[in-house]
């Protein structure tokens, strides 16, 4: 595993500056990678630990995540913390749209993963939130530690880093 | 008042009211018709003054309903549990009592809600936690849910 600061590519240093030999691919995902703004949501106990690794005991400012986002236009990552209900559900959806490419999303514990050991099987209970948008990573739990939260997140950034950019489907942009 | 008193007094003004001490409460059982004379007076009689709706809610019992009302005055200090039968349970419906208690309004609501009694001259009976176009009452014994995981 290559360091978050790990620049991809050679510098040749020449008499007036350099020249940069990298694949395009590596810098966007670099770029990406290293600069994810989380949107504020939280719906319940998840939260509190969401906050928790904000903070500065866990300071996930160390792993380029400190730009939470009050508007999801200006956002590029949710996670989706605590339980999604049926009336929370299209409002979860709509804030996910409004989100520009790329975007991903988190789902950390156990409600959100299945609709929780609380109110699972319940008639208000969104049975897992990947039935309303895609997950890119789960973390099981109930609520996960900080230090899960923070491994799922450097997680995502090694996904993000595998990404193709001119490759990418229309299907999985939508 | 003590319970004996209570007894005796609701029975001066409902002889039909049936009395059951075994709760932490004096419970006491009447017909959802008998409900709005009685309650009126509990709470206009100076001897009850029941000043305070601290609960609202209902018991599906399958084949009937029962409405449950927590009164208790600040006054006299003194606490009844009213359970109101509904045997309608298909149409069920009851006065309200939220001329009389406005927080009623609220609870009232949260019960059309999720059983689905109609209170009848209540002023803004809408869903209050689900969605308007909510199909059915989910805390009835017989709600089926469509999205149940079956293991």
């Amino acid at each position: 595993m290559e360091g978050p600061m790990t620049f991809p590519g050679q510098v040749h240093e020449t008499a007036d500056g350099g020249i940069l030999v990298t694949k395009l691919d590596d810098v966007i995902n670099w770029a990406r990678s290293n600069s994810l703004w989380p949107l504020v949501f939280g719906t319940s106990c998840c939260a509190i630990e969401m906050m928790s690794a904000a903070g500065a005991k866990h300071d996930w400012s160390r792993f380029g995540f400190e730009v939470a986002r009050a508007t999801p236009r200006q956002a590029d990552l949710i996670i989706v913390a605590g339980t999604i209900v049926m009336k929370m559900a299209p409002v979860l959806k709509r804030l996910y749209d409004q989100m520009p490419e790329p975007k991903y999303v988190i789902a950390m514990g156990a409600c959100t993963i299945s609709g929780g050991p609380f109110f699972y099987n319940t008639y208000s209970v969104v049975k897992g939130v990947d039935h309303v948008i895609p997950v890119d990573v789960y973390i099981p739990g109930c609520p996960p530690r900080p230090e899960a939260l923070l491994h799922s997140m450097i997680t995502l950034q090694e996904k993000i880093k595998h990404e193709q950019y001119f490759k990418k489907k229309i299907e999985d942009v939508r | 008042m003590n319970n004996e008193e209570l007894k005796s007094s609701i029975s001066a003004i409902l002889p039909t009211a049936i009395y059951d001490e075994t709760g932490e409460f004096l419970n006491v059982n009447i017909a959802s018709e008998e409900l709005y004379p009685l309650i009126n007076e509990l709470r206009s009689k100076n001897e009850f003054d029941f000043d305070y709706l601290f609960c609202l809610t209902c018991i599906d019992w399958k084949y009937h309903l029962i409405m449950v009302y927590h009164l208790l005055s600040k006054t006299h200090q003194h606490t009844i549990v009213l359970k109101a039968k509904i045997s309608n349970r298909e149409n069920s419906e009851i006065e309200t009592v939220c001329n009389i208690w406005r927080t009623a309004e609220m609870l009232e609501r949260e019960v059309f809600d999720l059983f689905g009694v109609k209170f009848i001259n209540h002023p803004d009976l809408r869903r209050l936690f689900l969605t308007d176009d909510w199909n059915g009452y989910p805390l009835r014994k017989d709600y089926v849910d469509e999205n149940m995981i079956s293991l």
